[in-house]
């Protein structure tokens, strides 16, 4: 493997090359506090093999007797305490700054689900955006190990987070399920995603790039499948992507009023489900006995529709809700799906968009 | 371990083997399997639970049976006394870490989580949430009415302190040789104690019937029943250890300056007045 | 003082019993020596299953793909690795040592609950069995991660709720130890020997006794919160409920920083006592250890967010518990000074004993030092969860409180056996853990800092070389314990070359004046301490 631009680099034995300016700080304040704990190390250690060295008994040193000097054990808990005042000071600024979210150009919601992420633009150029973004790395590449790893083997997605270079980008972040934490090293960026709340961060990439992280909370089985990454791009750029995206967007809209035939919605139901589903409840339906249940032959699933309806919208113990990822007509058709798969032959086959509408109220 | 003969106590006596500890620890496995099987509907869960919770019951029955009688004994000596003077103090400061741990989660869900779910930025997932403790976020959770001070914690209150005075003038009567006094006020003590639970129990009852207030009603509910409820669960221990020490004051085991059995019943149930106290104000007035 | 006599007399009908023979002797026990070395074989047992974990979880990482498990059998034996290291490793045998140490160090004839000692260990092997045996319920064992952090651990299926249990009943074992402890310590000590002049390890423990009833209750309740979350409808953890899953681990961490240090007072008692011994000179600065101990423990109580800096707490919060987690450093700074102090001037022997002691202190400062990195806030956002904690904390557990653990085995342990173990494999154990434990996790800094994240399956294919070298130095590592076992351990129990009552000439204490191995009765007449 070679390097990986943006992410880390083979054998990488430091952080990443800072981007930002509060990455610029990190780094400086670990040089700094990596050699004043040097320093102190040899200092101290050297003292301890000079003593170890020449006051052993084998090269025939008699044991003093002193045990205790009021003298210097206030000195050494004097100057360690002033040299801890002098690594907290530094600090303390950085600390300061990173906490300092206000004035953005650009928000972004950040929603970090089981197991992909889900991207807002709520605010500044490109409002309006919103898409999934999960791991792109082939599933062949992770578990045959015949097959060729790439470089950018499990810190590549399919729909990257694209902002323009210098400008402030707020980060709020929230999570659908469970924590989750956003991470990009080299804007030493990373900050929880914790469901039910909103938290915030920010960064200002001042070097065009793509940048890679990954998810940094443990987060469940697919907490290692991921990742994060983020195209910085000139201001042109943006605004060619943000045009492209909103009629990528606008194409791929859906009217919740139209009225579906059920082999359409079957279709549109297998892919969401092999995206969104498969991870818990498996391919086969059968789920994994103890953890996630089986929707193969599930009483929820072959009764009638409205219970199906609320548990995915609304979620309910260990799945999560589903409202706020998935549109009218995926959910319809991930219902529709489910109910017709397997051995699955529900009376109530088929669950249309709007039915799906009038249920989120 | 009965039948000693008296004589000086040891300087420090030290029991033989002893078969309890080990089958209370079998007991407590059975108890722990059985409880994580029901909580997740495994069916010989509640029968390998109750099974285990008895069968931890005689074992702390006999054992405690076997350190009576060596009390009884005379073996224990002034300085025995002292280690059980400390180690009950010392588990008591453990229940107020347990309590102050719910405490705390209180505080914060009130203090911190609360105003936090209601900041401009969380509008963007609880639009319609206001910081008025006992609200929920989510829209889930079922209307309820809450919970005041008067009547029954009031009158609770009020017992629990008389309680408390009633157990010191059993160990004023006590401490002067008059068993019979003393046995009626501990008498008293534990009905007080009693009549407490019987109003916390009809408490929940009209909470869950009246003010549809139940463990499910968010925070409030949570942070409602599982301090109340715990502290009850330590007032129905406290009030078996004051029947075991009714039981053995009648049987004469306590002298005037040695009653060590009775002192520590009673370091606890004032510890669980006290706890009762900051219910009182934290959970029901503010 | 004639009483002992009259104990022997009274009861000879008890000593009958006393020396019970077989199975009968081990779960019946009373005696401080037979619970301590019960103690000691359930930990070793532990450390050995949960290396057996280790090693699986490096066998997978070894690298990149998946080869071995499934990622969520992965995450089981992380979470379960941490548990079983933590809760059944490491703090019990510092219970073990407690138990054989404390009466034989204060002139005690026992704990002052025999009873209620026995009690202790017998909640272990019940604990042990319910973590073991979640890993065969459906679903498996918990998987959350040994901090079991809410929601995750809402999802969890009934593995979950044996893990609750599990420590539901060792947090009582470590209560009820403790307490037992803190009685013997304050109430037992013989004659003459006043708090000042009491050993450091009994010291050591009886802070940590303290730490340990303080925050042991308060993982019971947030345990039990998450119990009444997951099965009852409870709102604890859960914002649509108005809770919080931040508030699990402001409860958790409440506990769990204290808890790190349960696990380093009393390793730092046992370094204590060794390089005093083979210095050949009095520990320098007594009183500011114990002063320094103290210290630590009570700072233990306000540091316990710096585990939660990338929650997203205000400012404030930050730079608070970034302060007050750097102020420990002193503390610990000014016992790493008083050690070496011990050894300066002296007249230094290097048996196996103060080599562990030695490398304890080297080893454990560079852990020390990352947890100061650690501590500025700034650095942890972006070390958080990764390798680099993952190093950090191995660097103090593993080559701290277990290579004390190993100086106190090699140091104590022919008053134990009556065998002098044979120092030619004691030291080849030391130089072989020494270096396998480095070549093991001093790699991980590195791949902290380029930004791995710990509890990963599989990771990118740059974080290769670093694994690699890592997994080799686990077998290595996990080898050189097993050879412990066979060639150190089993041998010195059977026979070898007979230990002294007082093996080392610069020990001093009221352990050396009883016989070697310590018979099953000591100090039934307190000695007096002058
Ligand atoms: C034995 C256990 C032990 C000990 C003793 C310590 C000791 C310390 N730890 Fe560690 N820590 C853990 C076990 C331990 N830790 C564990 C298990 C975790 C991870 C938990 C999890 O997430 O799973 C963790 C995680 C952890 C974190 C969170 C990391 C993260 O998740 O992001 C932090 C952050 O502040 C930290 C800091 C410290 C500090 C400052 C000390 C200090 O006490 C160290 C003090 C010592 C020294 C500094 C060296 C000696 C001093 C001198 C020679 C004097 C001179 C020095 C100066 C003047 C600077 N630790
Ligand atoms: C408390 C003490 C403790 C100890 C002693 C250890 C010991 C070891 N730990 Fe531990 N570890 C933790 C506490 C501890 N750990 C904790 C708290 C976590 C965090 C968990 C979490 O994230 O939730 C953790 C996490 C953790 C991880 C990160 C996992 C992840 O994030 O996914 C790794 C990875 O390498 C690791 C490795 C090791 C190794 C190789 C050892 C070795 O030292 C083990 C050596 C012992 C043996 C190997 C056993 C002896 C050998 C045999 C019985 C026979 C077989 C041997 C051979 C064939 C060679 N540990
Ligand atoms: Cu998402 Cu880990
Ligand atoms: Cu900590």
């Amino acid at each position: 493997v070679n390097d990986s631009p943006g992410g880390p680099a083979v054998r990488q034995m430091t952080f990443h090359q800072p981007v930002t300016k509060i990455a610029q700080e990190v780094y400086s304040l670990h040089n700094l506090m990596l050699i004043i704990c040097l320093a102190i190390f040899v200092a101290v250690f050297g003292v301890m093999f000079y003593s170890i060295f020449k006051h052993r008994k084998s090269v025939g040193h008699k044991p003093a007797t002193f045990h205790e000097s009021t003298a210097v054990e206030i000195a050494w808990t004097v100057v360690p305490f002033l040299i801890v005042i002098g690594m907290a000071l530094p600090a303390t600024k950085t600390v300061v700054a990173m906490k300092d979210t206000s004035n953005a150009d650009l928000t972004i919601k950040v929603t970090g689900m089981q197991w992909k992420w889900g991207y807002d633009y709520l605010k500044g150029e490109g409002q309006g955006i919103s898409f999934l973004s999960a791991l792109s790395t082939p599933r062949e590449q992770v578990i045959d190990p015949t097959k060729v790893k790439n470089d950018n083997y499990l810190i590549e997605v399919d729909n990257p987070v694209v902002v323009p270079v210098n400008k402030k980008v707020r980060l709020v972040l929230t999570a659908n399920d469970v924590i989750h934490a956003w991470m990009i090293p080299a804007f030493a960026v990373k900050q929880d995603a914790i469901p039910g709340f909103v938290r915030d961060t920010w960064f200002r990439a001042e070097k065009t790039g793509v940048y890679r992280g990954q998810c940094a909370e443990l987060c469940g089985k697919e907490h290692a499948f991921m990742p994060i990454v983020v195209n910085v791009v000139s201001d042109e750029e943006y605004t060619k992507w943000v045009e492209g995206k909103k009629k990528e967007m606008a194409a791929k809209a859906d009217d919740p009023n139209k009225t579906w035939t059920i082999d359409e919605l079957k279709q549109r139901g297998e892919k969401v489900y092999a995206a969104n589903c498969v991870a818990c409840h498996q391919a086969n339906g059968k789920g994994v006995p103890g953890a996630f249940p089986a929707l193969d032959g599930s009483a929820v699933v072959k009764g009638p529709k409205a219970p199906q309806l609320g548990v995915v919208l609304n979620g309910k113990g260990g799945m999560p809700p589903w409202k706020g990822v998935l549109s009218d007509t995926d959910i319809a058709a991930v219902i529709t799906y489910t109910r017709n798969s397997w051995s699955n032959k529900a009376q109530e086959n088929i669950v249309q968009p709007a039915e799906v509408l009038a249920a989120r109220k | 371990m009965g039948s000693h003969q008296t004589g000086s106590a040891p300087y420090y006596f030290v029991p033989g083997p002893s078969k309890w500890p080990v089958l209370a620890g079998a007991s407590l496995l059975l108890t722990m399997a059985g409880a994580s099987a029901w909580v997740n509907g495994v069916s010989w869960g509640p029968v390998a639970n109750i099974i285990g919770i008895l069968a931890v019951l005689v074992v702390l029955y006999k054992w405690f049976g076997d350190a009576i009688a060596e009390s009884e004994g005379g073996l224990y000596s002034a300085r025995i006394d002292v280690s059980y003077r400390w180690s009950m103090s010392w588990f008591i400061f453990s229940e107020v870490m347990f309590f102050a741990g719910f405490f705390g989660a209180l505080f914060y869900a009130r203090s911190v989580t609360m105003p936090w779910l209601a900041d401009l930025d969380h509008k963007l997932i609880w639009p319609d949430f206001s910081a008025q403790w006992g609200n929920s976020p989510g829209g889930t959770i079922e209307p309820f009415a809450k919970m005041g001070p008067f009547w029954i914690p009031t009158i609770n209150t009020a017992l629990l302190l008389t309680s408390g005075v009633t157990l010191t003038i059993a160990h004023h009567a006590l401490r002067a040789g008059q068993r019979g006094k003393t046995a009626f006020w501990l008498f008293a003590t534990i009905v007080l104690g009693a009549v407490f639970m019987s109003f916390q129990a009809y408490e929940y009852a009209h909470a869950y019937s009246e003010l549809n207030l139940k463990l499910t009603s968010g925070i409030y509910g949570s942070t409602f029943f599982m301090l109340t409820g715990f502290h009850g669960f330590h007032v129905t221990l406290g009030a078996i250890m004051l029947a075991v020490v009714l039981y053995r004051v009648m049987k004469g085991h306590f002298t005037p300056d040695h009653h060590f059995g009775f002192e520590g019943a009673a370091w606890y149930w004032h510890f669980v007045d006290v706890v009762w106290l900051g219910l009182y104000v934290v959970v029901y007035w503010l | 003082m004639t009483t002992v006599v009259d104990h022997a007399h009274d009861h000879s009908h008890d000593h009958a019993h006393d020396h019970p023979h077989g199975w009968q002797r081990w779960l019946y026990a009373t005696n401080h020596k037979d619970i301590g070395t019960l103690y000691l074989w359930f930990s070793f047992i532990m450390l050995l299953s949960g290396g057996v974990l280790a090693l699986l979880i490096r066998a997978e990482l070894f690298q990149p793909g998946l080869q071995l498990v499934q990622p969520e059998f992965f995450n089981q034996l992380t979470t379960m690795h941490g548990l079983i290291m933590v809760f059944g490793a490491i703090m019990p045998a510092f219970v073990g040592f407690a138990n054989w140490m404390i009466p034989l160090q204060i002139g005690a004839s026992d704990m002052a609950f025999a009873r209620m000692n026995n009690f202790s260990f017998w909640l272990l092997p019940p604990a042990a069995i319910l973590l073991a045996g979640s890993f065969l319920v459906p679903g498996g064992a918990t998987a959350a991660g040994w901090t079991l952090y809410a929601p995750l651990s809402t999802q969890m299926g009934i593995g979950m709720d044996m893990g609750i249990f599990a420590m539901h009943i060792m947090g009582a074992s470590s209560i009820m130890g403790s307490i037992n402890i803190i009685t013997t310590i304050l109430n037992m000590r013989a004659p003459g020997m006043t708090l000042m002049k009491m050993p450091m390890f009994c010291w050591t423990w009886l802070i940590t006794a303290y730490l340990l009833i303080a925050v042991m209750p308060v993982l019971a309740g947030a345990i039990t919160m998450t119990l009444t979350d997951r099965h009852f409808g409870t709102s604890f953890f859960n914002a649509a409920g108005g809770g919080d899953p931040v508030m699990y681990q402001h409860i958790f961490w409440f506990f769990g920083h204290p808890e790190v240090y349960i696990m380093i007072l009393p390793a730092f008692g046992i370094v204590s006592h060794i390089i005093p011994t083979f210095a050949r000179k009095p520990l320098f600065g007594y009183a500011s250890m114990v002063y320094a101990t103290a210290s630590i423990a009570i700072l233990s109580f306000i540091v316990w967010a710096h585990h939660m800096f990338t929650t997203g707490m205000p400012v404030t919060a930050q730079l608070f518990f970034m302060y007050a987690t750097m102020l420990i450093s002193v503390p610990t700074g000014v016992k790493v000074f008083n050690w070496i102090a011990t050894m300066w001037k002296g007249s230094m022997t290097f048996e196996t004993p103060m080599l562990f002691a030695v490398g304890f202190i080297f080893v454990f400062t560079m852990g020390g030092f990352t947890g100061l990195i650690l501590a500025v806030t700034p650095i942890d956002i972006q070390m958080q969860d990764t390798y680099y904690v993952v190093a950090h904390f191995h660097y103090v557990l593993v080559a701290g409180s277990l290579f004390a653990l190993f100086a106190g085995f090699y140091y104590w342990g022919p008053k134990w056996t009556g065998f002098m173990y044979n120092e030619g494999r004691g030291k080849f154990h030391f130089w072989g853990s020494l270096i396998t434990f480095n070549v093991t996790f001093f790699p991980m800094h590195f791949l902290g800092l380029a930004g791995m994240p710990r509890r990963y399956a599989d990771y990118p294919a740059q974080f290769t070389d670093f694994n690699m070298i890592a997994s080799i130095g686990a077998f290595g590592f996990g080898l050189m314990q097993v050879y412990f076992l066979l060639a150190v351990v089993l041998p010195s129990i059977k026979g070898g070359q007979k230990a002294a009552d007082k093996p080392w000439d610069g020990a001093e204490g009221l352990e050396w004046t009883v016989p070697s191995p310590a018979p099953f009765h000591t100090f039934e007449v307190p000695p007096t301490v002058k």
